[in-house]
């Protein structure tokens, strides 16, 4: 399936290594990492791990989540040393003892988690580290505006030196971000994870910055469990998998051949499941505003039900007002109005505890935070909002042997990997734990089911196991309402789709919508504009698999036109 | 837990904006505070939970859990702040330094002379602690023991105010306010009121228990509603609480008539704890009354809901919140507990061993109660022998400083060197040059083939 | 767990309005307490202010103030201020930044003639009130500058009682055995970087709790103390127990300015250097590349690190650096105010000096304002003692922790602290 689209997506400008590449006026750097190993205690993060990026290339280092990729270029930029191995820059061995060292090398890094200062305007991050003064260590800052406006203007970035930046959109904080290695000469720039805070048209922007930058004779090096957007822009893709290159692949290599090459089996692209049979709407909100504590309204005005026996996805770039909705629901916010009502029941107003009685199952987005009490152990965890009640509990006293074996018997349905049920909860994986908190969730009868980013961090088998159950849920006649950012994920297992933008609701479109018509929405066209909105101008309008995830290539007619566009 | 990769992509998420904290509890968990604001609680896991290292092989002997667990290192530390101590009391000894004049002469009489200064003191105090050997009879031989008893019942009930409230996250700064308001509204049961035996006593520990869980729910209230740091609240609290007292005793209803200094009546006889063997000890039945608070803060943190409830806001609020836990009803209640087991320790105060009410009542007590919950890691038993300990220590140490003139003050200065030591593992490891398990020599390993990679590195 | 969410697009965001009652509250009834006090109960006496000292180039004539009328108009103002309060949040706007401070002033003034007027003696000098507060207040700012230096990086400092107390010592110690003060001084300084590399070593590299360092610190620093003092100090305080005072320096002409001239320029060299402590930590916070670094540690330490800033190193740094201007604070008692140490005799003092960082909001100059208020209000009690008031003793000696639990709980209830502070950087 995937060939003939991939064909398409070689536009021109940007073509393979060696065509951009001007070394004659351009300095350039080829980085080399030889036999890297890094160990944390008794995992092994990185295994042996050769990579050369040769200048002016776009290098994609592709995996999944846990597969070494970040500690990879954490252990390249200086914060860790490598316990084996080491790093070459054109051709000599350097030993970088901390990211000042990389950036001398000529080394910059985005990182997934913008190393920004949030009470710090542009001019002073972009400053830090690497400061003009004057006289007397007083600083200079408007040397640093100077610099930034020149390189904002080069590449149309449109940065404010003297905004704040915890009130920049995250786009634009990642652009600060460039601007930060760029102002300290970066010749080689690793972006990690750089798309997933970005709606697909600021994905598509940065895109063209790549590409730019590239035509500067910046090398970058692209991290991504992505496949669309790996194959979209690499000149060389590097596969990792557990610790290990696994294999090295041409972007024009199939998206089933990355795909197994990544998660190590073949993927099967679809997810069994019946169609929806939706019944009763027993789930209703009417009007929902919620005001933050800042006096922000975060959601505004949403109206919308789910039925029983269907999944309603909740789409969006993070930070739209997904999460407050689910928070909402569930009580956790405290400037609610509207109305929430489950099978005829209100929940504004009522308690979290309430709320959870009345048979809500939350799934929080951050299960680290929100979802699970760290040092408490599995059995703990397992009972966290059931603990006071019949059979856990009588009056004021616990009952140890119940809650373990209740434990030990959701372990097993779940499939909870673990030395037992009495380890804390934190030493778990990513993946496990989410199954502690669904195995928590799920074992309540439920009459609403809320998940929020439920696969977010975690491998393909655990993504896989996920939304099993939550279709598995759906099927059992449990009206399930889903927040994910991953379009692919939505396409994955929604029945409808509701897209928020700025607290507001674009619309709720079928579940097998096309993703660009999704991403336009996301971008805050309402679902009949997106829908004439001729689709042509993107680059990464694939209409093809991209995400492994993205099983919907067979059924789904739009994307095979679109294909057949370019 | 492995930091690896985006495994674990939000556990170190640092960019949550403070200023999105909309959801209340989340706001007030990061408002301004003493120390600042915190993302997860202040208290340190191993305070909260109880346990060190939480993960570790349950397989494992006890002889190993021993050595190389955190009993050994509690050993070591106690032992290491002792011979610092001991070091101290040599150093400002006066005969250790007449002879350290002629110590070119005669070295031996400085060290000789230093070990007599430090071996008597901690024999004083030892004999004033634990057992009088010298005393003429039985009685006499075993009475500094009931001493000990006696002068660790405050700590002890104090200390496990501190520590309950440290498993719910918070740091309960406040136990000498309590210990104050605890007393002083026993005490006024106990002089103002005329009733018959039991009655007045249990009317007396009420009011200690009131008193006390009043005061500290004040500070649990203003962090629950406003988010003020419980650490700065409970500091004020003590301040504003002696002067409190200082008031009061000058007042009619409380200052001994007749009296020119801050003094209170003796409390009835009635308002008194009985003697446990007699009125030839000090002991009372305080003693009792803090075992029996020691079970019950067993029951309540391992086996009681509400317990659960305390260490699961403590140890995560965010996620107990998400579940349904009040957070603001957990620290309320929680400091209340505390407050109460406080104004307990004062109880033991007034009606164990004063009989009256000075403003000195509370002594150091709360400061005490503090590095006491700390040395306990605060689990209960923990906080127990703990401040059996501490006890034994401040009960050896008047007698310390009767006999050898050695001042009180050591015992302070030891106390929070085993604190300090408990507190920093790996220090008293270095120290004593012990590795844990057989990790010590693998990290060797490991080190050496890193500086060989950096070798081989910088030598291409 | 969510994004920033001020708006995706950059847009200002609409506004709802998200109604804070507590500031309200805390005026009302501070404004009942006015009312009742200041105007109902007002002593109808009139209380005099002086307001020049003999020394001043220009005598100005002491301020007569009648109670009654005064008492009311303060208290019908605090009553207003309660009511706009009111209206503004039940209209859904913030209160105007001058608000608490305008109350605050207006209830000082309320009360100082209220309790002035009551007194024994209605005359009252202001400016030695004024003077002593800043005089009360030298320790306190220099705690409050310690504290701001070392929770500026993520370190916080309950171990500012600690470095006084150290610093009190040593600068007697020294300044007696060598009959120095300056070497005094010096010493205080070095006693307090002392009690900061033990808070440095054990929260930073030991990664233990630095409330719990902290808190243990000062009963280390109280015991080491009281037993050298129990021990050394008292066998021999002619040698060790003695030390020579600081002399107050007089600004020639600036001296004689009126009111300021007393409060500003009759200072020993302690004082000075607290103002100029003052501005230095001002200006280098908030205006060169070391304060920039500094916060950037307190603030995102890993963001720090990824531009090469060494955190741990700046930490440790910044936490010593502390420690010496709280050290300099400590030889404020034993070379000011007293000439001996005595066992405890910082009292707290600390953590009076940690509540006004806090009110200060983590800001050197907001800081020391806080401090001098904390100055005031004990100062007032020394004051009021002489002048007989009806007041007890106690309840003005409560005032200043009063006062902070309302600032706490209530008006600095949104500032917020270095985003990092109290947490470990464990790198890697």
């Amino acid at each position: 399936m995937g060939r003939r689209v991939l064909s398409v997506l070689e536009p021109d400008h940007r073509s393979g290594p060696g065509l951009t590449r001007r070394t004659d006026w351009f300095p350039v750097l080829k980085l080399e990492l030889e036999g890297i190993t890094k160990r944390f205690g008794s995992l092994l993060a990185n295994d042996h791990i050769d990579l050369v990026v040769e200048p002016g290339e776009i290098h994609s280092l592709l995996g999944e989540n846990g597969a070494g990729k970040s500690t990879l270029m954490n252990v390249l930029y200086g914060l860790y040393n490598p316990t084996e191995g080491r790093i070459l820059v054109d051709g000599k061995p350097v030993n970088f003892k901390g990211p000042g060292d990389a950036m001398d090398a000529g080394i910059g890094m985005v990182h997934q988690h913008f190393m920004l200062i949030p009470v710090f305007t542009v001019a002073e991050n972009v400053a830090l580290g690497n400061e003009a003064t004057h006289a007397g260590g007083m600083l200079n800052l408007e040397e640093t505006r100077r610099k930034i406006r020149e390189i904002s203007d080069k590449y149309g970035f449109h940065v404010d030196p003297d905004a704040l930046v915890e009130d920049l959109p995250v786009g634009v904080q990642q652009r600060v971000e460039i601007i930060k290695a760029l102002v300290r000469d970066a010749e080689v720039l690793i972006l990690d994870e750089p798309t997933a805070v970005l709606t697909p048209q600021e994905t598509d922007e940065l895109i063209d910055i790549m590409a730019q930058l590239k035509a500067n004779g910046t090398s970058i090096v692209f991290i991504s469990h992505k496949l669309r957007e790996v194959k979209a822009v690499s000149d060389l893709i590097t596969v990792i998998r557990r610790g290990k290159v696994v294999g090295t692949a041409e972007p024009s290599a199939s998206t089933a051949e990355l795909a197994s090459l990544m998660v190590g089996r073949a993927v099967s692209l679809t997810l069994d499941k019946e169609d929806a049979t939706p019944g009763e709407k027993t789930f209703q909100v009417t009007d929902l505003k919620v005001t933050a504590a800042n006096g922000h309204r975060v959601v505004d005005g949403v109206s919308f039900d789910v039925a029983r026996g269907e999944v309603l996805a909740v789409a969006g770039v993070q930070g739209n007002g997904q999460t407050e909705l689910t928070e909402a629901v569930l009580g956790l916010q405290d400037h609610v109005s509207g109305s929430i009502k489950l099978e005829g029941r209100e929940l504004v107003g009522r308690s979290i505890k309430q709320v959870l009685a009345a048979g809500v199952g939350f799934v929080p987005e951050d299960r680290t935070v929100d979802g699970l009490v760290g040092p408490f152990t599995i059995a703990e965890n397992m009972v966290l909002d059931m603990y006071d009640r019949p059979p856990y509990a009588k009056g004021l006293g616990m009952k140890p042997k119940v809650i373990a074996d209740h434990a030990r018997q959701k372990v097993e349905e779940f499939d909870v990997r673990t030395s037992g049920i009495e380890s804390a909860v934190g030493t778990l994986s990513g993946g496990n734990q989410q199954k502690v908190v669904l195995a928590r969730e799920l074992s309540r009868s439920l009459k609403l089911f809320i998940a929020s980013q439920p696969t977010r961090g975690l491998d393909v088998g655990s993504i896989e196991f996920v939304h099993k159950r939550i279709i598995t849920e759906r099927d059992n006649g449990t009206p399930v309402m889903i927040v994910s950012t991953e379009l692919d994920e939505v396409a994955e297992i929604a029945d409808r789709v509701a897209v928020m933008y700025q607290g507001t609701l674009m619309g709720i479109v079928p579940g097998d919508t096309s993703r660009d018509v999704l991403g336009l929405m996301m971008a805050g066209m309402s679902a009949e504009d997106a829908k004439a909105q001729p689709r042509t101008e993107h680059p990464m309008e694939t209409g093809g698999p991209a995400g492994i995830d993205d099983r919907h290539d067979g059924p789904d007619d739009e994307s095979g036109e679109r294909g057949g566009d370019k | 837990m492995s930091r690896s990769d985006d495994g674990n992509r939000r556990d170190d998420d640092d960019q949550r904006d403070p200023d999105f904290g909309q959801d209340e509890n989340r706001a007030r968990a990061d408002v301004e505070t003493g120390g600042g604001r915190e993302p997860l609680p202040a208290v340190p896991a191993e305070a909260q939970s109880g346990e060190v290292e939480p993960q570790q092989d349950r397989g494992r002997s006890i002889l190993k859990e021993i050595f190389q667990g955190g009993s050994l290192v509690s050993i070591l530390a106690i032992v290491l702040s002792l011979v610092l101590g001991g070091l101290l009391i040599a150093i400002t000894n006066e005969r250790v330094a007449d002879a350290a004049s002629y110590f070119f002469a005669r070295p031996t009489d400085t060290l000789v002379a230093a070990w007599e200064a430090a071996s008597n003191s901690y024999v004083a105090l030892f004999q004033g602690a634990i057992f009088n050997p010298r005393a003429s009879d039985f009685q006499g031989m075993i009475f500094p023991f009931t001493e000990t008893l006696a002068v660790a019942t405050p700590l002890i009930l104090a200390g496990l105010g501190v520590a309950l409230a440290f498993r719910a996250g918070l740091f309960n700064i406040g136990a000498q306010g309590q210990i104050i308001i605890g007393a002083t509204m026993a005490a006024w049961v106990g002089f103002t009121l005329d009733l018959p035996w039991g009655v007045h006593l249990l009317l007396v520990m009420l009011a200690g228990i009131i008193g006390g869980g009043l005061w500290a729910g004040i500070a649990g209230l203003l962090k629950a509603r406003t988010g003020a740091h419980e650490v700065i609240l409970t500091i004020m609290l003590n301040y504003i609480a002696i002067h409190l007292l200082q008031f009061l005793l000058t007042t009619e209803s409380f200052q001994r008539p007749g009296a020119s200094n801050p003094i209170s009546p003796q409390l009835d006889q009635t308002a008194m704890y009985p003697r446990l063997f007699g009125d030839a000890f000090r002991l009372h039945w305080g003693f009792i009354v803090a075992i029996g608070a020691t079970v019950l803060v067993w029951w309540l943190l391992h086996r009681s809901t509400i317990g659960f409830e305390f260490r699961a806001v403590g140890a995560n609020p965010y996620a107990s919140k998400t579940a349904g836990i009040s957070v603001a009803k957990g620290y309320t209640l929680v400091m209340i507990i505390a407050g109460a087991l406080a104004g307990l320790a004062g109880v033991a105060q007034v009606s164990g061993t004063e009989g009256v009410l000075t403003d000195g009542v509370a002594a150091s007590f709360g400061f005490d109660a503090i590095t006491v919950a700390l040395l306990g890691r605060s689990k209960p038993w923990g906080t127990f022998f703990a401040g059996l300990l501490f006890g034994a220590f401040r009960a050896g140490g008047v007698t310390m400083q009767t006999l050898t003139g050695t001042p009180i003050d050591i015992v302070l200065v030891v106390q929070s060197m085993i604190v300090l030591f408990i507190a920093a593992p790996p220090l008293v490891r270095a120290i004593f040059r012990i590795h844990e398990d057989g990790d010590g020599r693998k990290d060797k390993r490991r080190r050496k083939s890193e500086r060989q990679t950096v070798k081989a590195g910088g030598a291409a | 767990m969510s994004a920033p969410v001020t708006s995706p697009q950059g847009q200002a965001p609409e506004l709802d309005t998200v109604r804070d009652w507590k500031n309200p509250i805390i005026y009302a009834i501070f404004a009942v307490v006015g009312l009742v006090g200041f105007a109902f109960n007002a002593p109808g006496t009139t209380a005099t202010f002086d307001i020049s000292a003999g020394r001043d180039a220009v005598q100005l004539a002491p301020v007569v103030v009648p109670t009654v009328p005064v008492g009311w108009a303060c208290a019908l103002i605090l009553i207003a201020i309660a009511v706009f309060s009111f209206l503004q949040t039940q209209a859904g706007r913030k209160d105007p930044r001058w608000m608490p401070i305008a109350y605050a002033i207006v209830f000082v003034v309320g009360f100082l003639v209220w309790v002035v007027g009551g007194a024994n003696k209605t005359d009252v000098s202001l400016v030695g009130l004024l003077a002593g507060s800043v005089t009360m207040a030298v320790p306190l700012i220099f705690g409050s500058l310690s504290g701001v230096l070392s929770e500026r990086v993520g370190v916080i400092n309950i171990a500012i009682e600690g470095q006084l107390l150290a610093g009190a010592f040593a600068a007697a110690v020294a300044a007696s055995i060598s009959g120095n003060v300056y070497v005094g001084m010096l010493a205080a300084a070095i006693a307090g970087v002392l009690v900061s590399v033990v808070l440095a070593v054990f929260s930073i590299k030991y990664l233990v709790n630095q409330i719990i360092v902290g808190v243990v610190l000062n009963v280390l620093v109280s015991g080491l103390t009281g037993f050298l003092f129990s021990t050394v100090l008292s066998r021999d305080s002619a040698t060790w127990n003695s030390p020579p005072s600081l002399p107050v320096i007089q600004i020639p002409v600036l001296e004689h300015i009126p009111i300021l001239g007393g409060i500003l320029f009759r200072q020993t060299i302690v004082g000075y250097l607290m103002y100029a402590a003052v501005i230095i930590t001002y200006i280098g916070l908030f205006h060169t590349k070391w304060g920039l670094r500094v916060r950037s540690v307190g603030e995102h330490p890993k963001a720090a690190d990824t531009l090469g800033i060494k955190v741990n190193f700046t930490r440790a740094h910044n936490v010593m650096l502390g420690g010496a201007v709280a050290g300099l604070g400590g030889s404020f008692f034993t070379l000011v105010s007293v000439s001996q140490f005595t066992k405890d005799m910082t009292a707290g003092q600390g953590y009076i000096a940690l509540a006004a960082m806090i009110f200060g909001r983590w800001n050197p100059i907001w800081a020391f304002f806080a401090a001098l208020l904390f100055g005031f209000a004990t100062n007032l009690r020394f004051v009021l003692s002489i002048l007989g008031t009806p007041v007890p003793g106690e309840f003005l000696a409560m005032l200043p922790y009063v006062v902070t639990i309302v600032a706490v709980a209530g008006l600095v209830g949104r500032s917020r602290p270095p985003a990092a502070n109290g947490t470990p950087y464990i790198k890697g």
